[in-house]
């Protein structure tokens, strides 16, 4: 017996009689005895005490981003997280219900699924929104693959910045090539942004069913939107703009107001914890003209009856289950939960709230970069001139892994290595501030720089 | 059956429409200076505040949130017989373990040093999967289910190119899952569809035909989508692999079967387990999921990357091998949904994941035994968690199933999933799961009795519903016909 | 039984007319009727290559999706792009302002059935 399964010993033994069974045994016969066993070699079940106790233990083995000033980012960022987001998702009505398919007692998810489509829309600049997707890097994959179907799979290049995330960029990789496409990388320049020469030099004439790019990219800076979708569109690419920081929409322009044809990358910025890496939450915007290519759910308005409004999910026949071997993508479950905890956060956070929000990372980064500079010492900021949101690229004496290692040890996780994976920039820290950081934290990064020094 | 007055909830974005200023959340006061953004960043690049994102209380967005899930319909309201989806609890010690800070808020890009716990996690529960399905491997970095099968299919594409045997085609049957066929497509093979004998197994003369040196790999749902195991398993996996081709097995239904038999021994070179079915992580209305691989020595070197290893009692991790597929998405995979299964895994243990099957294939057959007089079953074949009826004896009053299953939203329970697998016209798959109590099983045979009856006594009724919901039948067709995906401050209903 | 005479049939439901050396192609009413109302049309680009029994475009309903397919070998000539705005015009007049494409070509020596062979093969279906 157990607290988690529905029947107890009389229970079963009761419904055994009822269907004229002596043993649940008979039940399995159609299962070939060679493939049974008796039972698995595992531990029997714990109680909730001892279960709890072990995972304790392997939290407590972690050291935590809250416990330390903590500058990490490239890719994942720690902001505020309202008491609001965790009290609604844990709303059983949301976290236990399953995907809306049957729009009548769902309008709860259906609704908030609009909202997020909506807001998505608003924040990108652009005209339509899916309900979510797994996370940054599979939806720079999604929008990849996006572009090749537009283009009827004639043109299979694909044109990338160097400084879209070098994880990305890998998991794109493990898609290109089954799918047969051509993924050529293009460096930054001098200033750490990526040249609209070098970009329409690599996409040749009509070659590339895309050029993709990363803003703020991964070194931090802020690429050129206008010039790389007008470069984009001269090749006869589309242009997909990656954001990794969600946050920098609430100041910086998307794509969307820029030309871009798909606006896509990581909203784990909007209340979703880090959890070492997942789950996170993708998102992918488009022109309204190219919706029936859009890959994952979407959630439409519609009305009932009695002409009530009402929401449900609409175009499954892109979809796995009605398209088959035809469908836009494979995706079946996505990350329905996080996209609701994303719109809690931005709907608790407000339009003037998100502006707030995103001005104090900047104002925070550019005090930052400020009390580094004036400090002296053998710590340069790589791209002096260039802009950055909430993340820039350190340099200093010695590797990226050996300074954050170094840095960690005077109690500050400063950032992460520059070349983790590798990379044509300088190697250094890449460090990102958000409006958690605080002036102590300032300081004790300061102190630790010298400490090392 | 009792009801309350729930009001229409209005959009976020029609909320506040003079655009008031509120404060939803205090941030935390600014004590560095206050930086203008014209004075740093080129203007170019700025934006406009965004019209129409209004900001709201506190309050109003509780307020909001929670009539909307009032809305809702969930598991821990009643019975979700999805079949295939296994709507089960979602245990609340879960949701603690996953709101562990040391957990929750651990950065991937920390050095590994300083997060042996997620790492060791991340092993704990790679053990415990291997164990219970006797596989040689594992990657826990998929997404969802159908994520898994693209992994598992690029690990079998990428093992016949080494050893220079590349084949072109997948065998997927005809009851499979729309994710199967869809999977070979994205990964380059062409899907060939392998036909259901009369007992709804794979039919081994078709099989014996279609397997060539073209074929790759065939895709197995075990037990399959109508509930019936494929018993000449063992056959298939020898025929196949004697032609040079692997297998893949879809683990949708490992609820059926978890602690009494193991792919292992079935001959799987991959197999796709989904924690938000069999390890009962939440649904989530719609995600996320995880969908960790278990694969054979065959397909060992090739997982993806990066991967976690244990030296001596420390656990490090390791980004690149050449043998791999590489990265299916960034970091390690749903690490928090990962820590819900793991936890799960701990609280049931040998004895309870056998019990889980044992009870999950009790109600099925509960359910089969109480409704084959009022329902059609398409297929004779003994079922174990799952049961697929159709609507043949309803038709005839021009009664569909999703009428039925319209009717069953009245009576409080969600309907199972319709129209699914597409051999079984006008299907109802009906997997109860094994968390319930035996009287909300009894519950829900009551009520599709009560339905079959009033199909032939009243049909318009069913035809009608629903009555009781929130908004009545949704026109879909509307939804597609008229796309409105998105509020904008110069629509209309 | 909605199967006008003066048409010709295809065994996977298209219809065809002859306008002078153009075919007018369009999906008979069982064939709507079976597909349920439809939300979505994609229709072949003019210029584009039509070949006998090959996917000339698709039929969207809400839960299912089906190919038409090209009763002759032609050349896609003219498609009508009433149906982007009005997909719904396929189930209510499927003959006629429900037609998909008009392909240049001859249907003189094809296999397709006339009314009576193509009622004959529905009637069958049916049971």
């Amino acid at each position: 017996m157990h607290p988690w399964i529905g029947a107890g010993d009389d229970d079963r033994r009761r419904i055994l009689t009822e269907l004229g069974l002596d043993s649940i045994d008979e039940l399995f016969e159609s299962i070939p005895p060679e493939v049974c066993i008796d039972r698995l070699p595992m531990a029997d079940g714990r109680d909730e005490n001892a279960v709890r106790s072990e995972l304790v233990s392997m939290a407590l083995d972690n050291l935590s981003p809250e416990c330390v000033p903590s500058f990490l980012g490239a890719g994942v960022y720690r902001h505020v997280q309202p008491s609001v987001v965790d009290a609604v998702l844990s709303r059983a009505e949301f976290f236990t219900s399953y995907t809306p398919y049957q729009p009548e007692i769902s309008q709860g998810t259906l609704q908030v699924i609009f909202e997020f489509q909506t807001l998505m829309c608003q924040l990108t600049g652009m005209e339509v929104s899916n309900a979510s997707l797994y996370d940054g890097a599979t939806a720079m994959v999604e929008a990849v693959l996006f572009a090749h179907r537009l283009k009827r799979g004639k043109l299979d290049r694909v044109v990338l910045a160097e400084t879209v995330h070098p994880m990305y960029r890998r998991v794109l990789a493990t898609y290109a090539d089954p799918a047969g496409l051509d993924v050529v990388v293009v460096p930054p320049g001098d200033d750490g942004r990526v040249s609209t020469d070098a970009l329409r030099e690599a996409a040749g004439d009509n070659l590339s069913c895309c050029i993709a790019i990363q803003s703020p990219n991964f070194l931090g800076i802020i690429e050129d939107l206008p010039s790389v979708a007008d470069t984009a569109h001269s090749t006869g690419a589309l242009a997909v703009q990656v954001v990794t920081e969600g946050v920098s929409l609430g100041l910086l322009a998307g794509g969307g107001e820029h030309g871009f044809d798909v606006v896509c990358g990581e909203a784990q910025s909007f209340g979703i914890a880090p959890g070492y890496g997942g789950p996170h939450l993708g998102f992918f915007t488009c022109r309204e003209k190219n919706l029936r290519q859009m890959p994952g759910r979407l959630a439409g308005e519609t009305i009932d009856d009695n002409g009530q409004r009402a929401f449900c999910l609409t175009l499954s026949t892109r979809e796995q289950h009605i398209r088959r071997a035809k469908a836009t993508s494979n995706i079946c479950t996505n990350q329905g939960l996080m996209a609701l905890a994303a719109t809690i956060w931005l709907e608790s956070i407000g339009g003037y709230g998100l502006r707030e929000l995103a001005t104090a990372c900047l104002s925070r980064t550019e005090d930052l970069k400020r009390r580094i500079i004036d400090s002296g010492g053998p710590w340069q900021i790589a791209y002096p001139s260039s802009p950055t949101f909430n993340e820039f690229l350190l340099t200093g004496p010695g590797a990226g892994v050996e300074l954050a290692r170094r840095l960690a040890d005077e109690g500050v996780l400063a950032g992460v290595a520059a070349h983790r994976w590798g990379g044509s920039w300088p190697d250094g820290l890449l460090v990102a501030v958000t409006e958690q950081n605080t002036a102590g934290d300032m300081e004790a990064f300061i102190d630790a720089l010298g400490g090392i020094s | 059956m009792k009801r309350r007055a729930i009001r229409h909830e209005p959009l976020f974005f029609e909320r506040n429409p003079d655009r008031l200023r509120r404060q939803g959340f205090q941030l935390p006061p600014l004590d560095v200076p206050a930086v203008d953004p014209d004075s740093v960043l080129p203007g170019a690049a700025l934006r406009d505040q965004i019209a129409d994102y209004p900001d709201i209380t506190e309050m109003e967005v509780v307020q909001h949130f929670h009539r909307l899930s009032q809305l809702n319909y969930a598991v821990d309201e009643g019975l979700y017989p999805l079949g295939s989806c296994t709507m089960k609890y979602n245990p609340r010690l879960n949701e603690q373990t996953a709101r562990l800070v040391g957990l929750a808020a651990a950065h991937p890009l920390q050095p590994v040093e300083q997060v042996q716990g997620s790492l060791r996690l991340i092993w704990e529960l790679e053990q415990a999967l291997m164990a219970i399905t006797g596989m040689a491997g594992v990657t826990l970095q998929p997404a969802a289910g159908a994520h898994g099968e693209l992994a598992g299919i690029l690990m079998i594409r990428k093992a016949l190119e080494t050893r220079g045997d590349a084949r072109e085609e997948v065998l997927v049957p005809d009851s499979a899952h729309g994710t199967n066929p869809a999977t070979a497509a994205f990964a380059g093979y062409r899907a060939v569809e392998v036909a259901s004998g009369p007992d709804g197994t794979v039919d081994m003369e078709a099989l014996d035909r279609l397997m060539t040196d073209h074929v790759a790999a065939i895709m197995l749902t075990v037990p399959n989508t109508l509930g019936v195991f494929e018993h000449h398993i063992v056959e298939i996996s020898k025929l196949v692999h004697d032609r040079g081709g692997l297998i893949y097995l879809d683990g949708a239904n490992l609820n059926a079967f978890a602690g009494r038999a193991l792919p292992g021994l079935m001959g799987a070179d991959a197999m796709h387990i989904n924690l938000h079915k069999t390890f009962a992580t939440p649904h989530g209305g719609g995600g996320p999921g995880a969908g960790p691989v278990v694969v054979s020595e065959t397909l060992l070197p090739h997982l993806p990357v990066p991967r976690v290893v244990k030296i001596g009692d420390r656990f490090t991790l390791v980004e690149n091998d050449d043998a791999s597929i590489g990265a299916m998405r960034g970091f390690y995979g749903n690490f928090l949904i990962l820590v819900r299964a793991l936890t799960y895994i701990r609280g049931l243990g040998s004895d309870g994941l056998r019990e889980m099957s044992d009870v999950a294939v009790l109600y099925a057959n509960l359910v089969r035994h109480r409704l084959a007089g009022a329902y059609n079953l398409p297929y004779d074949s003994p079922t174990l968690h799952e049961v697929v009826f159709d609507d043949a004896r309803q038709t005839i009053n021009d009664v569909h199933n999703t009428d039925i299953a319209k009717r069953l939203l009245d009576y409080g329970f969600h309907p199972p999933t319709m129209s699914f697998p597409l051999i079984v016209h006008g299907a109802l798959m009906i997997e109860p799961a094994e968390s319930v109590s035996p009287d909300e099983v009894e519950a829900f045979c009551d009520a599709m009795l009560a339905i079959a009856k009033e199909a032939e006594e009243n049909p318009e009724l069913v035809r009608s519903a629903p009555h009781d919901t929130p908004v009545s039948r949704v026109d879909e067709v509307r939804a597609a016909r008229k796309l409105k995906v998105r509020w904008t401050a110069d629509n209309s209903s | 039984m909605n199967v006008p005479a003066d048409l010709k049939y295809g065994r996977t439901h298209e219809w065809a007319r002859v306008e002078g050396d153009v075919i007018v192609v369009g999906i008979t009413h069982y064939a709507q009727d079976q597909l349920g109302e439809v939300v979505y049309v994609e229709l072949p680009d003019v210029g584009a290559a039509a070949t006998v029994a090959e996917e000339l475009g698709t039929l969207e309903s809400v839960k299912a999706v089906s190919e038409f397919t090209s009763p002759l070998d032609g050349e896609v000539v003219e498609v009508n792009e009433r149906l982007e705005d009005e997909p719904n015009l396929v189930n209510e007049d499927p003959y006629g302002d429900g037609w998909l494409a008009k392909v240049k070509g001859s249907i003189e020596d094809s296999e397709l059935l006339d009314a009576d062979g193509y009622t004959a093969m529905i009637e069958a279906e049916s049971t």
